[in-house]
């Protein structure tokens, strides 16, 4: 009689659980969790002001906002700020805080925390500023509670692009790299190195919230191990994988094609020997064909590059580049006898080891390479070596990468090659260049503006600053339990679009 | 001789050993297809006449990369354990032999080394030197050391206290003499056997780290790096994941077989 009754409890225990549970959830994504798989760490920083890497920016996309921030269409649209204004000479922006807007931590965002945001980056106490456009400003006042003022030395209508500087609360400004709070649609819970990064969904959110609650990005700095990964259900969503690991993957994943929104291309160390002779650099420029990269590493897929600049950003790109070079190995052998390396150099090729794709496209180059005479080493890195020993270094001969824009604004992507820009470690060094960026920046009219940022485009491509390959085409995979993943014209993730099927 | 090859052991072993290492001999000289010419038309081309074990995802013919492979895998064993022999033997023999207080001081040491698994302390050495062929192969040597000393010194305890060394040493003979000349070839079985020991476990260090992607560069091949490469392709190009791992099961089972022959370890 007493196991009945013991079995009697067990069962209505049970059946209360389970009615319970049926309860939970009356919005679609509560307590819905999603995995994305990332290939590498946030080694570089948490703050949005010091982050540099690509691989970073995607991340902390969800946590920071600007007074405006980009959508997938490419527009800036207003967020920390409600509106803005310019005034007709492009001299003086007026921002309008938004109502009601709260960091995560429950803080209302005020005017000075914008200020101080803008300060910092505008800071030139240890040389260059946090955001090189930053340099141009003037003044950032109070005008009222809900209102800033921007004034800049000189007239800038390409300024705006420049406000998706993330706005930071001014009490722990210094403190954002160990206790990162925004204001964007997800929140910062925790971080273990190497393994994941963990976000929630902020539920006093200015906008549109986002539908799943839980995030992780985790880690999967061994590309092998992608395709199992996703199939064993450890991650639900994984941007960039390569043909090969599409094709293997099973009917549960839903295959999104775009751009990756890079620029992909063997950077060279044009400071160092040989490559400070421009005869040399072009004639490696003559020796690769980015269609065979293409062929080989991105299964044919890819958007063919001659400059600095991809697609996406439409009026300022330049199909026209992509034949100041084409495959001529002749020409390519006389411009090398003519720098006086007639029978070749060898050179080494520092690739971090966690993107296969820039491994796979270093090895196609090498074989071309061979084809006139010059021998290319392929030394596989780590991640993090990569950025101290390459990018912030610049201890190297040449590398494979892909170059990403931190904004919408054409200067994201050719300020880095100003002879004394703190990011051009390529070394790349042109008055000529200088000159024609430095009178983009300082035109008012956009067509003028076009037309200087399209000449330093020309200038890279004749100069053969770096031999350019492509914008490589992007697969994300994703579990068909979510959908509505977005792409957008630059290297970013959303994951407040996505939401579950059901 | 004849005798020798009753010793299943030994003749399994041998033959193993021998359809391993007769190609990879070649492989160092010829191979059927040049091992790094990419070709578009035959990327991941299944198995055919012309190309016994297909081809990879650049197009390269899998067999002369498993040929030219297994010789850069065998040199990096070879090499590994002959610095770890070498260096673990010289160590060993002094510490085991004169015993005291340097004695204690190399083992604790040793200890110290002993407690990190070899693969992570290669992993450091290659982190410090960089990586390719000869750091790889310097870094795992290292890595191996510590077992080798402790084998060898065991061996010299034990030595030092039997009649053979105490007549040569009343007979006048010089410590590094005796060391040398008279205790070292009676522990050579005992050395031999873990010497075999020993490369099995520096090719599959091998392969470990290259399968990390931190030891052979590409486009060289070696084993560990092709079987690296074809994780990616495991279901759309079996065969560029089969043909090294074959190739390193077989080499690893008939050096192991050959180690444990009678012919061998009775000598």
């Amino acid at each position: 009689m007493r196991r009945f009754k013991n079995l009697l409890v067990s069962a209505l225990v049970l059946m209360l659980t389970v009615a319970l549970c049926g309860c939970g959830g009356d919005k679609a994504g509560d307590g819905e969790t999603i995995t994305v798989g990332i290939p590498q760490d946030i080694e570089d920083s948490l703050d949005p002001h010091l982050a540099m890497a690509a691989g970073t920016r995607e991340v902390l996309f969800n946590i920071f906002e600007g007074l405006v921030k980009p959508n997938s269409n490419g527009d800036l649209v207003p967020a920390v700020a409600s509106e803005y204004t310019v005034d007709d000479e492009g001299k003086t922006y007026t921002f309008t805080l938004r109502d009601g807007i709260t960091f995560h931590n429950g803080e209302p965002v005020t005017v000075e925390d914008i200020i101080a945001s803008i300060e910092r980056c505008a800071d030139t106490g240890s040389g260059d500023p946090l955001v090189a456009a930053f340099s141009n400003i003037e003044s950032v006042t109070k005008s009222d509670d809900k209102h800033v003022v921007i004034t800049l030395v000189t007239p800038d209508t390409d300024f705006i692009s420049n406000m998706t500087t993330a706005i930071l609360p001014a009490s722990n400004i210094d403190n954002t790299a160990n206790e990162p709070i925004g204001t964007g649609p997800y929140m910062y819970v925790s971080r273990s190195p190497q393994e994941n990064i963990i976000l929630k969904r902020y539920d006093g959110y200015w906008g549109e919230k986002a539908y799943i609650e839980n995030v992780t990005f985790k880690i999967i700095s061994n590309p092998d191990t992608i395709v199992m990964n996703l199939e064993g259900g450890a991650v639900d969503m994984f941007p960039r994988v390569t043909t090969a690991q599409a094709e293997q993957l099973s009917d549960n994943f839903k295959i999104e094609e775009g751009t990756m929104n890079l620029v992909q291309a063997l950077y060279l160390n044009n400071a160092a020997e040989p490559f400070n002779d421009v005869k040399v650099r072009q004639a490696l420029c003559y020796a690769i064909s980015p269609k065979e990269i293409m062929d080989y590493a991105f299964d044919g897929r890819g958007t063919e590059i001659g400059s600095s600049m991809f697609p996406s950003f439409g009026k300022y790109y330049m199909p026209e580049l992509n034949d100041t070079y084409n495959t001529d190995v002749e020409k390519a052998k006389a411009l090398l006898a003519e720098a006086g390396y007639p029978d070749g150099f060898e050179f080494t090729i520092k690739v971090p080891s966690n993107y296969t794709q820039h491994v796979d496209t270093a090895q196609v180059l090498k074989e071309e390479f061979k084809a006139i005479g010059v021998t290319a080493n392929i030394e596989l890195i780590e991640w993090s070596s990569w950025l101290s020993d390459v990018y912030t270094g610049r201890d190297y001969e040449a590398t494979v990468i892909g170059v990403d824009a931190s904004t919408l604004s054409p200067r994201a992507l050719l300020g880095r090659f100003v002879s004394d820009a703190g990011n051009n470690f390529v070394n790349f060094n042109s008055k000529e260049y200088d000159e024609a960026y430095n009178a983009a920046i300082n035109s008012t009219d956009d067509a003028t503006q076009t037309e200087y940022y399209k000449k330093c485009e020309e200038i890279l491509a004749k100069e053969a600053a770096n031999v350019y390959i492509q914008d490589p085409a992007e697969l994300v995979a994703i579990n068909k339990k979510f959908t509505g993943y977005e792409f957008y014209p630059l290297y970013a993730q959303d994951i407040s679009k996505i939401k579950p099927v059901k | 001789m004849k005798r020798a090859f009753k010793d299943f052991n030994f003749t399994l072993g041998l033959i193993l050993t021998a359809i391993v290492l007769i190609p990879a001999i070649i492989g160092i000289f010829w191979t059927p297809y040049s091992t790094e010419t990419m070709d578009n038309a035959m990327k991941m081309a299944g198995a055919s006449l012309s190309h016994p074990f297909g081809c990879d995802n650049f197009g390269r013919d899998i067999l002369s990369r498993v040929m030219a492979g297994t010789g850069t895998t065998l040199i990096i064993g070879l090499g590994t354990v002959f610095i770890g022999t070498l260096i673990g033997t010289i160590i060993g023999a002094f510490t085991g032999y004169y015993g005291g207080l340097v004695d204690d001081i190399f083992m604790r040491f040793n200890d110290v080394m002993f407690s990190f698994p070899s693969l992570l302390l290669a992993l450091v050495f290659v982190a410090i030197m960089g990586s390719g062929r000869i750091q790889l192969l310097i870094a795992l040597g290292i890595a191996f050391i510590p077992s080798y000393v402790r084998i060898v010194r065991a061996e010299y305890v034990r030595a030092r206290n039997l009649d053979y060394v105490k007549s040569a040493s009343l007979a006048g003979a010089s410590d590094l003499r005796i060391m040398f000349v008279h205790i070292l070839p009676n522990i050579v079985k005992v050395l031999i056997n873990s010497i075999l020991i020993g490369f099995n476990n520096a090719v599959l260090a091998e392969a470990g780290l290259s399968f990390l992607g931190i030891g052979v560069q590409p486009p060289v091949a070696s084993l560990g790096r092709m079987l690296s490469d074809a994780q990616t392709y495991l279901f759309n190009a079996p065969g560029m994941a089969l043909a090294p791992g074959l190739t390193l099961i077989v080499m690893v089972l008939g050096i192991s077989l050959l180690g444990k022959s009678k012919v061998i370890t009775d000598r």
